[in-house]
Protein backbone atom coordinates (compact mmCIF):
# COMPACT_ATOMS: atom_id res chain seq x y z
CA UNK A 1 0.00 0.00 0.00
CA UNK A 2 2.83 2.39 0.88
CA UNK A 3 4.57 1.72 -2.44
CA UNK A 4 1.31 2.16 -4.35
CA UNK A 5 0.70 5.54 -2.72
CA UNK A 6 4.28 6.61 -3.46
CA UNK A 7 3.84 5.60 -7.12
CA UNK A 8 0.50 7.41 -7.31
CA UNK A 9 2.01 10.65 -6.01
CA UNK A 10 4.68 10.59 -8.71
CA UNK A 11 2.13 9.73 -11.40
CA UNK A 12 -0.28 12.45 -10.27
CA UNK A 13 2.49 15.09 -10.38
CA UNK A 14 3.50 13.93 -13.86
CA UNK A 15 -0.01 13.54 -15.29
CA UNK A 16 -1.38 16.78 -13.85
CA UNK A 17 1.73 18.89 -14.47
CA UNK A 18 2.11 19.76 -10.80
CA UNK A 19 5.75 20.69 -11.33
CA UNK A 20 5.76 22.95 -8.29
CA UNK A 21 5.20 19.92 -6.04
CA UNK A 22 7.30 16.96 -4.95
CA UNK A 23 5.81 13.61 -3.91
CA UNK A 24 6.66 14.32 -0.27
CA UNK A 25 4.55 17.50 -0.45
CA UNK A 26 1.40 15.41 -0.93
CA UNK A 27 0.04 13.85 2.25
CA UNK A 28 -1.57 10.40 2.09
CA UNK A 29 -4.83 11.79 3.49
CA UNK A 30 -4.56 15.30 2.07
CA UNK A 31 -7.69 16.32 0.14
CA UNK A 32 -6.86 16.54 -3.56
CA UNK A 33 -9.68 18.91 -4.53
CA UNK A 34 -11.00 22.13 -3.05
CA UNK A 35 -8.80 23.67 -0.40
CA UNK A 36 -6.41 20.71 -0.42
CA UNK A 37 -4.25 20.35 -3.49
CA UNK A 38 -6.60 22.56 -5.48
CA UNK A 39 -7.29 20.16 -8.34
CA UNK A 40 -10.17 20.90 -10.70
CA UNK A 41 -12.64 18.99 -12.89
CA UNK A 42 -10.17 18.59 -15.76
CA UNK A 43 -7.71 17.07 -13.30
CA UNK A 44 -10.42 14.60 -12.28
CA UNK A 45 -10.70 13.49 -15.92
CA UNK A 46 -6.92 13.06 -16.06
CA UNK A 47 -7.07 10.92 -12.92
CA UNK A 48 -9.71 8.70 -14.52
CA UNK A 49 -7.45 8.25 -17.56
CA UNK A 50 -4.48 7.54 -15.25
CA UNK A 51 -6.36 4.82 -13.38
CA UNK A 52 -7.53 3.20 -16.61
CA UNK A 53 -4.14 3.26 -18.31
CA UNK A 54 -1.79 2.49 -15.45
CA UNK A 55 -3.94 0.22 -13.31
CA UNK A 56 -6.67 -1.02 -15.69
CA UNK A 57 -9.22 0.22 -13.18
CA UNK A 58 -12.44 1.87 -14.35
CA UNK A 59 -14.90 3.97 -12.41
CA UNK A 60 -18.32 2.60 -13.31
CA UNK A 61 -20.38 5.08 -11.34
CA UNK A 62 -19.30 8.74 -11.83
CA UNK A 63 -21.04 9.62 -8.57
CA UNK A 64 -18.33 7.65 -6.75
CA UNK A 65 -15.67 10.06 -8.08
CA UNK A 66 -15.58 12.47 -5.12
CA UNK A 67 -15.15 9.57 -2.70
CA UNK A 68 -12.52 7.76 -4.76
CA UNK A 69 -10.52 10.90 -5.54
CA UNK A 70 -10.71 12.36 -2.05
CA UNK A 71 -7.02 11.62 -1.38
CA UNK A 72 -4.09 9.53 -2.55
CA UNK A 73 -4.97 6.98 0.10
CA UNK A 74 -8.58 6.67 -1.10
CA UNK A 75 -7.40 6.22 -4.70
CA UNK A 76 -4.95 3.52 -3.62
CA UNK A 77 -7.68 1.74 -1.66
CA UNK A 78 -9.98 1.84 -4.70
CA UNK A 79 -7.24 0.43 -6.93
CA UNK A 80 -6.53 -2.41 -4.48
CA UNK A 81 -10.23 -3.23 -4.20
CA UNK A 82 -10.94 -3.18 -7.94
CA UNK A 83 -7.75 -4.26 -9.68
CA UNK A 84 -7.95 -7.71 -11.20
CA UNK A 85 -4.98 -9.91 -10.42
CA UNK B 1 -6.14 56.53 -27.02
CA UNK B 2 -2.57 56.00 -25.88
CA UNK B 3 -0.18 53.09 -25.72
CA UNK B 4 1.07 52.96 -22.12
CA UNK B 5 3.36 49.96 -22.31
CA UNK B 6 4.55 47.04 -24.41
CA UNK B 7 6.03 43.59 -23.96
CA UNK B 8 7.65 41.44 -26.61
CA UNK B 9 8.71 37.78 -26.42
CA UNK B 10 10.70 36.66 -29.42
CA UNK B 11 13.72 34.37 -29.90
CA UNK B 12 13.54 33.42 -26.21
CA UNK B 13 14.04 37.03 -25.21
CA UNK B 14 11.62 39.25 -23.30
CA UNK B 15 11.58 42.97 -24.01
CA UNK B 16 9.52 45.15 -21.68
CA UNK B 17 9.01 48.78 -22.72
CA UNK B 18 11.93 48.52 -25.12
CA UNK B 19 14.42 47.16 -22.56
CA UNK B 20 15.73 43.62 -22.12
CA UNK B 21 13.84 41.99 -19.25
CA UNK B 22 14.73 38.29 -19.52
CA UNK B 23 16.65 36.08 -21.91
CA UNK B 24 17.70 32.43 -22.21
CA UNK B 25 18.48 31.20 -25.69
CA UNK B 26 20.44 28.11 -24.68
CA UNK B 27 17.48 25.98 -23.58
CA UNK B 28 14.30 24.61 -25.16
CA UNK B 29 11.28 26.87 -25.52
CA UNK B 30 9.52 25.00 -22.70
CA UNK B 31 12.49 25.51 -20.38
CA UNK B 32 12.72 29.15 -21.41
CA UNK B 33 9.06 29.65 -20.48
CA UNK B 34 9.55 27.94 -17.11
CA UNK B 35 12.68 30.04 -16.56
CA UNK B 36 10.80 33.26 -17.26
CA UNK B 37 8.05 32.13 -14.87
CA UNK B 38 10.62 31.39 -12.14
CA UNK B 39 12.25 34.78 -12.78
CA UNK B 40 8.95 36.54 -12.15
CA UNK B 41 7.90 34.16 -9.33
CA UNK B 42 4.21 35.02 -9.58
CA UNK B 43 3.23 31.99 -7.47
CA UNK B 44 0.55 30.87 -9.91
CA UNK B 45 0.89 27.06 -10.15
CA UNK B 46 -1.73 26.84 -12.89
CA UNK B 47 0.98 28.16 -15.21
CA UNK B 48 2.47 24.66 -15.34
CA UNK B 49 -0.79 23.25 -16.70
CA UNK B 50 -1.09 25.78 -19.52
CA UNK B 51 -0.09 25.10 -23.10
CA UNK B 52 2.66 27.17 -24.71
CA UNK B 53 0.25 29.69 -26.22
CA UNK B 54 -1.30 30.37 -22.82
CA UNK B 55 2.10 30.42 -21.10
CA UNK B 56 3.37 33.00 -23.60
CA UNK B 57 0.27 35.14 -23.12
CA UNK B 58 0.47 34.78 -19.36
CA UNK B 59 4.15 35.78 -19.24
CA UNK B 60 3.82 38.67 -21.71
CA UNK B 61 0.95 40.07 -19.65
CA UNK B 62 2.90 39.63 -16.40
CA UNK B 63 5.77 41.68 -17.85
CA UNK B 64 3.39 44.21 -19.42
CA UNK B 65 1.66 44.83 -16.10
CA UNK B 66 4.73 44.44 -13.89
CA UNK B 67 4.92 48.18 -13.20
CA UNK B 68 1.22 48.99 -13.38
CA UNK B 69 -1.80 47.71 -11.48
CA UNK B 70 -4.62 47.02 -13.92
CA UNK B 71 -6.84 46.53 -10.85
CA UNK B 72 -7.18 50.30 -10.57
CA UNK B 73 -9.79 49.84 -13.28
CA UNK B 74 -12.97 47.90 -12.65
CA UNK B 75 -12.89 44.37 -14.13
CA UNK B 76 -15.67 45.27 -16.58
CA UNK B 77 -13.81 48.31 -17.93
CA UNK B 78 -10.77 46.39 -19.21
CA UNK B 79 -10.91 44.65 -22.60
CA UNK B 80 -8.69 42.16 -24.35
CA UNK B 81 -8.09 42.01 -28.12
CA UNK B 82 -5.63 39.34 -29.25
CA UNK B 83 -4.59 37.87 -32.57
CA UNK B 84 -2.28 35.32 -34.13
CA UNK B 85 -1.61 33.25 -37.24
CA UNK B 86 -1.50 29.66 -36.00
CA UNK B 87 -4.57 29.72 -33.71
CA UNK B 88 -4.04 26.76 -31.31
CA UNK B 89 -2.33 24.57 -33.93
CA UNK B 90 0.74 23.99 -31.74
CA UNK B 91 -1.44 22.26 -29.15
CA UNK B 92 -3.82 20.77 -31.73
CA UNK B 93 -0.91 18.81 -33.22
CA UNK B 94 0.29 17.65 -29.80
CA UNK B 95 -3.23 16.58 -28.87
CA UNK B 96 -3.62 14.72 -32.15
CA UNK B 97 -0.35 12.88 -31.53
CA UNK B 98 -1.26 12.05 -27.93
CA UNK B 99 -4.69 10.78 -28.93
CA UNK B 100 -3.06 7.90 -30.81
CA UNK B 101 -2.27 6.34 -27.42
CA UNK B 102 -4.47 8.24 -24.96
CA UNK B 103 -6.49 11.42 -25.08
CA UNK B 104 -5.44 13.94 -22.47
CA UNK B 105 -8.36 16.06 -21.21
CA UNK B 106 -5.88 18.63 -19.88
CA UNK B 107 -4.37 19.02 -23.36
CA UNK B 108 -7.77 19.01 -25.07
CA UNK B 109 -9.00 22.08 -23.17
CA UNK B 110 -6.26 24.15 -24.82
CA UNK B 111 -7.26 23.24 -28.38
CA UNK B 112 -8.84 26.64 -28.89
CA UNK B 113 -6.83 29.85 -29.41
CA UNK B 114 -8.96 32.03 -27.16
CA UNK B 115 -8.20 29.93 -24.09
CA UNK B 116 -5.16 32.16 -23.64
CA UNK B 117 -7.58 35.10 -23.35
CA UNK B 118 -9.44 33.28 -20.59
CA UNK B 119 -6.23 32.54 -18.71
CA UNK B 120 -5.19 36.21 -18.84
CA UNK B 121 -8.68 37.34 -17.78
CA UNK B 122 -8.73 34.92 -14.83
CA UNK B 123 -5.25 35.96 -13.70
CA UNK B 124 -5.98 39.71 -13.86
CA UNK B 125 -9.71 39.62 -13.13
CA UNK B 126 -10.60 41.13 -16.47
CA UNK B 127 -14.29 40.92 -17.38
CA UNK B 128 -14.57 43.32 -20.32
CA UNK B 129 -15.10 42.43 -23.94
CA UNK B 130 -12.55 40.06 -25.41
CA UNK B 131 -11.86 39.11 -29.01
CA UNK B 132 -9.37 36.85 -30.77
CA UNK B 133 -8.54 37.37 -34.45
CA UNK B 134 -6.74 34.91 -36.71
CA UNK B 135 -4.80 36.58 -39.52
CA UNK B 136 -1.84 35.51 -41.70
CA UNK B 137 0.49 38.07 -40.13
CA UNK B 138 0.54 40.82 -37.51
CA UNK B 139 -2.07 43.31 -38.70
CA UNK B 140 -1.47 46.73 -37.20
CA UNK B 141 -4.34 48.31 -39.14
CA UNK B 142 -6.84 45.74 -37.84
CA UNK B 143 -5.70 46.05 -34.23
CA UNK B 144 -5.56 49.83 -34.25
CA UNK B 145 -9.04 50.14 -35.76
CA UNK B 146 -10.71 47.45 -33.65
CA UNK B 147 -9.13 48.45 -30.35
CA UNK B 148 -10.06 52.10 -30.99
CA UNK B 149 -13.64 50.99 -31.58
CA UNK B 150 -13.66 49.02 -28.33
CA UNK B 151 -12.09 51.91 -26.41
CA UNK B 152 -14.71 54.33 -27.70
CA UNK B 153 -17.27 52.69 -25.46
CA UNK B 154 -17.65 54.95 -22.41
CA UNK B 155 -17.48 51.96 -20.07
CA UNK B 156 -14.07 50.80 -21.36
CA UNK B 157 -10.98 52.47 -19.88
CA UNK B 158 -8.15 50.14 -20.84
CA UNK B 159 -7.41 47.36 -23.29
CA UNK B 160 -4.66 44.76 -23.51
CA UNK B 161 -4.08 43.97 -27.17
CA UNK B 162 -1.62 42.42 -29.54
CA UNK B 163 -0.23 39.28 -31.12
CA UNK B 164 0.55 35.90 -29.49
CA UNK B 165 1.72 33.28 -31.95
CA UNK B 166 3.47 29.97 -31.39
CA UNK B 167 4.14 26.92 -33.54
CA UNK B 168 6.77 24.39 -32.46
CA UNK B 169 9.78 26.42 -31.34
CA UNK B 170 8.73 29.52 -33.32
CA UNK B 171 7.15 32.12 -31.08
CA UNK B 172 6.28 35.76 -31.60
CA UNK B 173 4.50 37.81 -28.95
CA UNK B 174 3.78 41.52 -28.94
CA UNK B 175 1.35 42.83 -26.33
CA UNK B 176 0.52 46.40 -25.51
CA UNK B 177 -1.68 48.28 -23.07
CA UNK B 178 -3.99 51.02 -24.33
CA UNK B 179 -5.54 53.59 -22.02
CA UNK B 180 -7.66 56.67 -22.55
CA UNK B 181 -5.35 58.76 -20.39
CA UNK B 182 -1.72 59.51 -21.18
CA UNK B 183 0.57 57.42 -18.99
CA UNK B 184 3.77 55.42 -19.29
CA UNK B 185 5.02 55.42 -22.88
CA UNK B 186 2.07 57.67 -23.80
CA UNK B 187 2.40 56.92 -27.50
CA UNK B 188 -0.49 57.55 -29.89
CA UNK B 189 -2.48 54.40 -30.64
CA UNK B 190 -2.09 54.31 -34.41
CA UNK B 191 -1.28 51.60 -36.94
CA UNK B 192 1.97 53.39 -37.75
CA UNK B 193 3.07 53.39 -34.12
CA UNK B 194 2.08 49.73 -33.68
CA UNK B 195 4.06 48.76 -36.76
CA UNK B 196 7.13 50.50 -35.38
CA UNK B 197 6.75 48.94 -31.94
CA UNK B 198 6.16 45.44 -33.34
CA UNK B 199 9.40 45.41 -35.37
Amino acid sequence: MEQLMADLKKQIIEALNLKHLKPENIGDDQPLFGDGLGLDSIDALELIVLLQQSYKVKIDNPQDGPTIFRSVKSIAEYIRANQTA
Amino acid sequence: MFISGTSIIRKQTVIHKGALAFENKSVSLDDFLTGAYNYLSPEYPKFYKMDRLAQLGFLATEFLLSDFSIKQYSPESVSLVLSNAHASMDTDVRYHESSKTSSSPALFVYTLPNIVSGEICIRHRIKGENTFFISPAFDAELLAAYVDQVMMQPSVHACIAGWIDVMDSHHDVFLYLVEKEQRGLALPHTAEELTKLYR
